[in-house]
């Protein structure tokens, strides 16, 4: 029996490879438009600007508080009551964004403020622009702190992006849902699951131990 | 949207939502106990001498991190059933919440021990104390007044990974933001409440975050 679930989960791999490009696709696309505005939202937080700091704030508090399967299901289901027809890849994509942007939003501002500020006076009076200061003085020296927890940040996204498959999103969670309707071998089937993700997400938190070890170097080489 | 939000059916809904919040509350908080107890126990394992136990714990820890939740959950809802063993939901879910942040406080509790200087535990292993009496008395106490605030982020995922339960048809906080959407399709009204007792437990978990940050200064002073 066992033999003729594993030979039929074999066949249903195609499947699977659907559903782990649908996961590449959702959390990619919403790992550049994260990466984006969290960086802006990063950028007001560690500003002076008082009231576009509290609203930054509050925003990342409410995202943060609230599980995302909630902030799915707001997103998927309330959207529509006010006009705003959405699919569900639309839907995922959008939370997603937000949830990465939010999260990235912190790490950035954190970087910033981590700049020791004499930096910052130095560059006002060297004449450089609040922009030119950004560019080349702040976010240089910035990224050597925000670049490990961002790469660790998207390893947390591929994997948030499993629950958007409770809105209907054939990514690889769903396939394995939807499999283990046919092949009812639980521990098989998300294993594979498990498997496709680990494919996915190792990697990169290799890559961002790594960078948190160079990153380390660096800075106590200066 | 606001003039059409029913807050007499949020009153009519109360007890089910406080009935809920409750079962939110006491699912994470025995989660958080046997999460932490993993990880106390996975951690030392990591830190083992022998190269087995430590690698065990290194598969352990590494394939739930880099792998979703809500796969994890399938993983045991469906898979427990097919290997023969019947549990409630409430119980699996508990198991893979439990499972799963247990691995991330091992990574905690290991960046707390590790921050720890090794001539401490020299000390400890020439003033002739036991392994058991090196953990309780000189590594435990530091390492988990050290990582007191990342645990209790931690503790925060915890809460809102427990939304994920409702997917298994386990009834809190989320479910009932669901029950109000098919029972009387008023999803903004179920969700929204959802949140914003969601975003209770955050806010006293973040307060007492900080709170602690301000009483720990004084310890890390000496």
């Amino acid at each position: 029996m066992w033999s003729f679930y594993f030979n039929e989960l074999v066949n249903s791999l195609p499947f699977f490879i659907k559903g782990l490009w649908m996961t590449v696709a959702v959390s990619g696309l919403s790992l550049i438009a994260g990466t984006i505005i969290g960086f802006i939202c990063g950028v007001i937080r560690a500003s002076g600007n008082k009231l576009l700091k509290f609203i930054v704030g509050a925003w990342v508090d409410l995202i943060r508080g609230t599980p995302f399967l909630v902030q799915v299901f707001i997103i998927f289901f309330i959207l529509p009551g006010i006009g705003i027809e959405l699919e569900a890849f639309a839907a995922a994509v959008i939370a997603l964004t937000n949830l990465a942007a939010s999260f990235i939003c912190e790490i950035v501002a954190g970087g910033i403020l981590a700049v020791p500020s004499g930096q910052r006076e130095a560059a006002t009076a060297s004449g450089l622009s609040a922009y030119q200061q950004l560019r080349y003085i702040i976010l240089p020296q910035a990224m050597r702190t925000i670049l490990p927890p961002l790469v660790g940040q998207y390893v947390l996204l591929v994997k948030d992006s499993s629950v958007v498959s409770a809105i209907g999103v054939v990514d690889i969670t769903r396939v394995g849902w939807l499999t283990v309707q046919r092949i009812p071998e639980g521990l098989m089937v998300f294993g594979l699951v498990g498997i496709l993700y680990f494919i996915i997400c190792y990697p990169l938190i290799n890559l961002s131990n790594f960078l948190e070890r160079r990153m380390t170097v660096v800075s106590t080489r200066l | 949207m606001l003039e059409a939000f029913n807050f007499r059916v949020i009153l009519e809904y109360m007890p089910l939502y406080m009935q809920c919040f409750s079962a939110t509350l006491w699912l994470s908080a025995l989660s958080l106990l046997g999460a932490i107890l993993v990880g106390i126990i996975s951690c030392a394992m990591r830190l083992s001498q022998s190269r087995m136990v430590s690698s065990m714990a290194g598969i352990y820890i590494e394939s739930i991190r880099s792998t979703p939740l809500l796969a994890q959950l399938y993983f045991f809802y469906f898979g427990l059933p097919s290997m023969g063993i019947m549990l409630p939901e409430w119980i699996t879910g508990v198991i893979a919440l439990t499972l799963n942040s247990g691995a991330y406080y091992a990574e905690i509790i290991r960046a707390g021990i590790q921050a720890i200087p090794y001539g401490q535990i020299e000390a400890g292993i020439a003033s002739g104390l036991s392994y058991f009496q090196r953990m309780r008395y000189i590594i435990l106490p530091q390492a988990l007044g050290m990582t007191l605030r990342p645990m209790l982020g931690q503790a925060i995922v915890l809460v809102k990974d427990s939304s994920l339960l409702s997917l298994i048809s386990i009834v809190e906080l989320t479910r009932a933001g669901q029950t109000l959407t098919s029972e009387r399709f008023m999803p903004t009204e179920g969700f929204l409440t959802t949140a914003a007792f969601y975003l209770i437990i955050y806010y006293m978990l973040k307060g007492f975050s900080n709170w602690s940050e301000k009483r720990l200064i004084f310890r890390e002073a000496h």
